[in-house]
């Protein structure tokens, strides 16, 4: 079947088998390999990114689900050549190891922020809980969540992390 | 002055936060085919015919692999990193529910799951072993008949310390506890599951490998050794890893599955297994069955301590440590405590369950070391009515008895064990928490305190002591300074989130008063880095980073000759400081790396012994472990209407020595904490008496989330390691092996007004419940 879908702005035309996942649909067919797939059940989130504006598990959603919608992915976090001040969080608190879970946690917490630009660290947990880290424990993730936040507000950054030449 | 160490960003992040990591997963080649697994629904059965037409009869399918394809390759069998065999593809019976029985190689990896389903396997069951302590049993059936002259499940005895004298110090004691515990079956799930890429050329006969591997060397040599490939013609390249935690060192089927497919088809192959693929049949760990018994004075002083543990090790032995410890650095079970005697003795046997046996950051099973005296000095402090804090620091080795060689002959090389618990009591606020413990059991409320002290062995190894399969665990750098200063370090381990490319240049910035910013860390492809033995047991850094700090100084001694040249000086004349050979007693008269790297490059006349340039290499063969510590100390809530645990705090001191970066340090520690909380309260690989695993997938293996991890509170000491070239020790299993003790332990504490003395993990609500009505679950096994 035939189906078009707007990702990250530029709109893709695409052959595809009614049963193709749009986690292989971005990643396989628009070799959009920035969002990962780890578990097929929902569970991980390694492969969340946003339909028409809310994040979704795409390992769980239909490439054909997708027709004439909106789809943003990690690669569409920066905009013109800027990290988004989440991408700069995760960077600067250490948020990430691998890096595998990172764009799905990357793109909720661009939700989160989106909806609630000052959120509790038990807020950042609960919007974060539907997906998997494996490395981090979680807590620089959290605190990247909360460093974004204050930057985008303009507030100094809570307990921010030193500086490099600090440490040095 | 470590200049060039500290909290450094990360190099890798900048591509990661930006999706643009290069995983396994992402790699596409021109006509690239997709393989995928027919596995065995049964855990034992004969196999009494295998039809393959229909699946090669579909329009996509390239290829059909079976274990008699194998077979004339002699290759449908492998060997394990345990001097075991395992079948790549099973050719007569399956001997666990997920083993490999066919390979499908098709035009997409969707045609290649259907053609799956067109493949016709008629199977005789037989009758299965799925609890490890029937294994024994004279009627138990034998699953590895292929083994010449095996009659039973049997795999290894094995035994260490004094016995005599241990008997000795326990018919002396006056307290002795005892107790039966498990530490179940664990999987590391890391959440990138294991996949490959293989490509042979068929016109060079150069075979490229992009693969999930944490030993890319190590690998290489297997695959030579294993396919009768020459080594040469074999490129091992581990793109970015999604997390291994030892998951990612063994060879699996699959990936030699995907080789021979793209022998057969002459076009690369990928394969990547599924989640429950990964769950179920790649590297397990635990699955220790152990008795434990703790010997005493009245008066709190431990003397003795004895252990018999039965090790399941699934249906092939496919354990990975060195070859020489069957049972992992197991014996260095007595932990941080100064005891008289100890000995142990671990049994070995077979199972109707999956292969592996040593994977998730367990340091080579001291995780269980560590659970069972964590456990068994918690028991005896019920028994004598003693705090266990109070009686942990009684008996800790003291900082004076460095270098401890322990009663199973390990030699720590440093540590001020006393210290790191007092600053973890003090940090926790001990007392009050006690004090609001006492008064909340007077109200009816149930809180718990759990403590740790964990001393782990990790940098194998002494390659006198400790090979894999004949490979010494040694680990190579190569250093290569441009003439503009800037350079290029290639290293044998490989990270998986561990931040080599940041830790590693800093280490060599140090030796060399260069930034960080100006060394390049390449790893992660053999036919660029030098031989090792690759990124587990938490070796990265008491390793690989001594050979790169190694490698950094003959470079800086090289640069020595020709700065001396430079200014018309003698080498001996010259101090190293600022980052700079100088004139002793003239500082003004210095030279950079920079400055010295472009004269060696140049025309300079130079000394003899300096053949121009200044690139060197070594390989570091450690002289001892190093021995990383902590104490830890966990608070729990516990709900006994429901039997819930919610664990409100974690207190962590962890002392690896010099912190190269201690961000990464602690991240590592902060991930290491949630697998603790995960073990000790949620996660099992179980199976039920037909050998059926019921943790397949991530509905039924429960993995910690944001919301079940406390936010991490860590505290530090830092006691050098007197052997390693910055005194650095490895860290990065540290956390894994030492919380689940603290947190069990909190729970048993917290369960203490209703009579429980211990139950198994996972202390899910079901098997809290359960123990409160005194009967804790079987977590091995359900019917």
């Amino acid at each position: 079947m035939q189906i078009t879908v707007t990702v990250n702005g530029t709109g893709y035309t695409r052959d595809v088998e009614p049963r193709l996942l749009l986690i292989h649909f971005l990643r396989d067919e628009l070799r959009l390999t920035g969002s990962h797939w780890g578990c097929d059940t929902s569970n991980c989130g390694a492969c969340v990114v946003w339909l028409d504006g809310t994040p979704v598990k795409s390992c769980t959603v239909l490439a054909a689900m997708a027709d004439g919608r909106q789809v943003r992915t990690v690669e569409g976090l920066a905009a013109a050549g800027r990290l988004d001040p989440v991408q700069q969080g995760f960077a600067e608190c250490h948020g990430l190891q691998c890096g595998f879970c990172t764009p799905g946690m990357m793109m909720t917490a661009r939700w989160l922020l989106d909806h609630n630009p000052r959120p509790t660290a038990a807020e950042v947990r609960e919007a974060l809980s539907g997906q998997l880290c494996r490395c981090t424990g979680y807590e620089n993730i959290v605190r990247s969540v909360l460093w974004a936040a204050a930057l985008v507000r303009g507030d100094a950054p809570l307990d921010p992390p030193p500086k490099p030449e600090e440490a040095m | 002055m470590n200049s060039a160490y500290g909290r450094l960003p990360r190099k890798e992040d900048a591509r990661l936060v930006r999706g643009l990591g290069t995983f396994t997963d992402d790699i596409a080649l021109p006509g690239m085919l997709h393989g995928a697994i027919l596995r065995s629904p049964l855990a034992h059965a004969r196999i009494c015919s295998l039809d393959t037409t229909a699946a090669e009869a579909h329009p996509r399918v390239r290829a059909v692999i079976t274990g008699a394809t194998l077979a004339e390759r002699q290759l449908a069998w492998m060997p394990t990193l345990s001097r075991d065999v395992q079948a790549v593809l099973a050719t007569d019976k399956v001997r666990f529910q997920g083993q490999e029985v066919a390979f499908v190689v098709a035009e997409d990896g969707y045609a290649a799951r259907d053609a799956l389903e067109l493949i016709d396997v008629e199977y005789e069951p037989l009758p299965v072993v799925a609890d490890a302590t029937r294994a024994l049993d004279p009627d138990a059936p034998v699953i590895r008949d292929d083994l010449a002259g095996q009659r039973d499940n049997h795999i290894f005895d094995w035994s260490a310390g004094d016995q005599a004298a241990t008997d000795a110090v326990f018919a002396a004691a006056d307290v002795i506890v005892s107790q039966d515990m498990l530490y179940p079956r664990s999987h590391p799930a890391p959440l990138e599951t294991c996949g490959i890429v293989a490509d042979l050329d068929p016109v060079s006969g150069k075979l490229t490998l992009w693969t999930t591997s944490q030993a890319p060397h190590a690998h290489r040599t297997m695959y030579a050794l294993l396919a009768g490939l020459p080594e040469h013609k074999i490129r091992i390249i581990s793109p970015d890893i999604g997390g291994g935690f030892g998951n990612k060192v063994p060879l699996y089927p699959g990936y030699l599955c995907a080789v021979v497919g793209s022998m057969l088809t002459g076009q690369p192959v990928k394969w990547v297994e599924d989640r429950s693929e990964n769950l179920m049949s790649t590297a397990f760990a635990r699955d220790y069955h152990m008795h434990g018994e703790i010997a005493a004075t009245r008066d709190g002083r431990i003397l003795g301590l004895r252990a018999r543990v039965l090790a399941d090790h699934g249906a092939f032995n496919g354990s990975a440590q060195p070859t020489k410890f069957p049972a992992g650095f197991f014996h260095i079970f007595t932990g941080s405590y100064d005891l008289q005697a100890a000995c142990c003795e671990v049994t070995g046997v077979y199972t109707n369950k999956a292969p592996g046996g040593v994977a998730y950051s367990c340091s080579f099973r001291i995780a269980e070391g560590v659970y069972l005296v964590e456990r068994m000095v918690d028991l005896l402090a019920a028994e004598l009515g003693l705090d266990p804090a109070g009686l942990r620091m009684r008996n800790l080795i003291r900082p004076e008895q460095f270098p401890y060689t322990c009663p199973t002959g390990w030699e720590y090389d440093s540590g001020d064990y006393p210290r790191a618990l007092q600053l973890a009591l003090d940090m926790a606020g001990y007392d009050a928490l006690r004090r609001e413990q006492a008064e909340k059991r007077a109200r009816g409320e149930h809180m718990g305190i759990g403590l740790s002290c964990f001393t782990e062995g990790v940098g194998a190894g002494p390659r006198k002591h400790m090979d894999i399969l004949g490979l010494g665990m040694a680990d190579g750098a190569d250093l290569r300074v441009h003439p503009t200063g800037t350079a290029v370090l290639g290293i044998s381990c490989q990270t998986q989130g561990q931040g080599h490319e940041t830790t590693f240049a800093q280490l060599v910035a140090e030796e060399l008063g260069l930034s960080p910013a100006d060394v390049e860390v390449v790893h992660g492809d053999t036919d660029r880095t030098p031989f090792g033995l690759g990124t587990y047991g938490s070796r990265s850094t008491p390793v690989s980073g001594a050979a790169a700090v190694v490698a950094a100084r003959k470079v800086r001694e090289r640069a020595r000759i020709v700065a001396a040249a430079m200014l018309e000086a003698a080498p001996e004349d010259l101090e190293w400081a600022s980052g700079r050979w100088q004139v002793r007693g003239d500082p003004e008269q210095g030279r950079t790396i920079a400055e010295i790297a472009m004269a060696a490059h140049s025309g300079l006349d130079l000394p003899a012994g300096v053949d121009g340039h200044l690139d060197a290499g070594t390989v570091y063969n450690p002289p001892n472990l190093t021995y990383p510590y902590g104490a830890y100390i966990c608070v729990v809530d516990l709900d006994p209407g429901t039997g819930e645990v919610t664990v409100r705090r974690f207190v962590a001191v962890d002392d690896c020595g010099v912190r190269i970066n201690p961000m990464i340090v602690e991240g590592q520690v902060h991930g290491g904490l949630a697998d603790g909380v995960g073990m000790a309260l949620m996660q099992a690989i179980t199976y039920d008496t037909q050998g059926n695993c019921l943790a397949g997938s991530f509905m039924d293996y429960l993995l910690p989330t944001s919301v079940e991890c406390p936010s991490w509170e860590l505290g530090e000491t830092v006691t050098p390691c007197p052997h390693h070239p910055v005194g650095a020790k490895g860290v990065g299993e540290s956390a894994t092996v030492g919380s689940p003790p603290a947190v069990v332990n909190a729970v048993m504490d917290a369960l203490r007004p209703f009579g429980v003395r211990h139950a198994d993990m996972p202390l899910t609500p079901a098997n809290v419940w359960s123990a409160m009505q005194g009967r804790p679950l079987r977590t091995d096994l359900a019917d």
